[in-house]
């Protein structure tokens, strides 16, 4: 449950101020994959704080629970975007996404 | 008080951790940033009674996901300040469509029509059990099959990566286990019979 002093809303604010940070880091590293992946991967986190934060003020399991699935996305999303920025990088030695324009019609 | 002080140190240095890692100059420092920010995300977490959950935040991002992000930065040879061209530029962007973010958000919360029924039953924790043993008997039960996909989808993604960044070097000999395994004694083996100051004439191999 919520600790005394504080309610949902201290949590829910401090999520959606990581998820505005994250947004913003993808903003501002447009051409630097790796700080995006890192972003995407704060939002998710901020996401997690607002699932966490809803299961304690409605004593409801289910929130936890969807974090951990939430959890399992997140590595696998983080896996495979290293994956494909390690060949992405094999291939033409630079990791510019700004430039990555090869499968355009 | 105590809880309210945990609350706000945590929080702080979450921010300003997050920022840290998408304003660093160095990748690795962002790396960094963002182990720490776990951390600090898993005290919040400790706070809301999820303590589960904190351990898994710190085994799970930190051990493996951070540590993943580590070795790639640390295996790219990348000019990183080349990358950082054009940052200056975007960032008063960046700032106004994040600001506009964060006042919705802030202002949804608090224009929350006050919480709220779940909309199904609720399940509460069970006041006898620890946080673990809750969640552990909603995952197995309730959730199994969801449980099983997430499960599916790590497999997914594991092969995925080794099969993405699997490469066959043309430079270097690989074992190739077919052709070991059809190989016959017929055609490896064969008895010659010497006889004594002659040499052996090697018999014409068909396949080395």
């Amino acid at each position: 449950m919520i600790p005394a002093g504080l309610s949902v809303e201290h949590f829910l604010i401090v999520a959606a101020a990581l998820f505005t940070i994250g947004v913003l880091g993808v903003f501002i590293n447009r051409k630097n994959i790796i700080v995006i992946l890192m972003a995407i991967e704060m939002m998710l986190l901020a996401v997690n704080i607002n699932f966490v934060a809803f299961s304690a003020q409605l004593h409801d399991l289910t929130g936890q629970v969807f974090v951990m699935f939430t959890l399992t996305v997140a590595a696998a999303e983080a896996a495979i975007g290293l994956a494909i920025l390690v060949i992405y990088f094999r291939r033409l030695g630079n990791i510019e996404v700004a430039e990555a324009n090869r499968m355009k019609g | 008080m105590i809880t309210q002080i945990a609350f706000y140190l945590f929080s702080t240095v979450l921010l300003l951790a997050a920022a840290g890692v998408v304003f660093a100059r160095n990748p690795v420092h962002s790396v960094l940033l963002l182990i720490l920010c776990f951390f600090n995300a898993a005290g919040l977490m400790l706070l809301l009674g999820a303590e589960f959950l904190a351990m898994i935040m710190v085994i799970v991002y930190v051990g493996a996901v951070a540590v993943l992000f580590l070795f790639v930065v640390m295996m790219l040879d990348v000019n990183f300040a080349q990358l950082r061209a054009g940052f200056i530029k975007i960032l008063p962007f960046g700032l106004a469509v994040g600001g506009v973010l964060l006042a919705q958000l802030i202002f949804v919360i608090n224009a929350w029509p006050h919480l709220l029924a779940s909309p199904h039953a609720p399940i509460p924790n069970p006041g006898n059990v620890t946080n673990t043993a809750a969640l552990g008997r909603v995952l197995y039960t309730d959730y199994f099959y969801i449980f099983q996909i997430s499960g599916v989808i790590l497999l997914v993604a594991m092969i995925g990566a080794i099969v993405l960044t699997q490469r066959h070097r043309s430079d270097t000999r690989r074992q190739s286990v077919a052709a070991q395994t059809q190989r016959t004694a017929e055609e490896t083996v064969h008895m010659v019979h010497v006889t004594v100051g002659t040499g052996v004439e090697i018999p014409e191999e068909g396949n080395a």
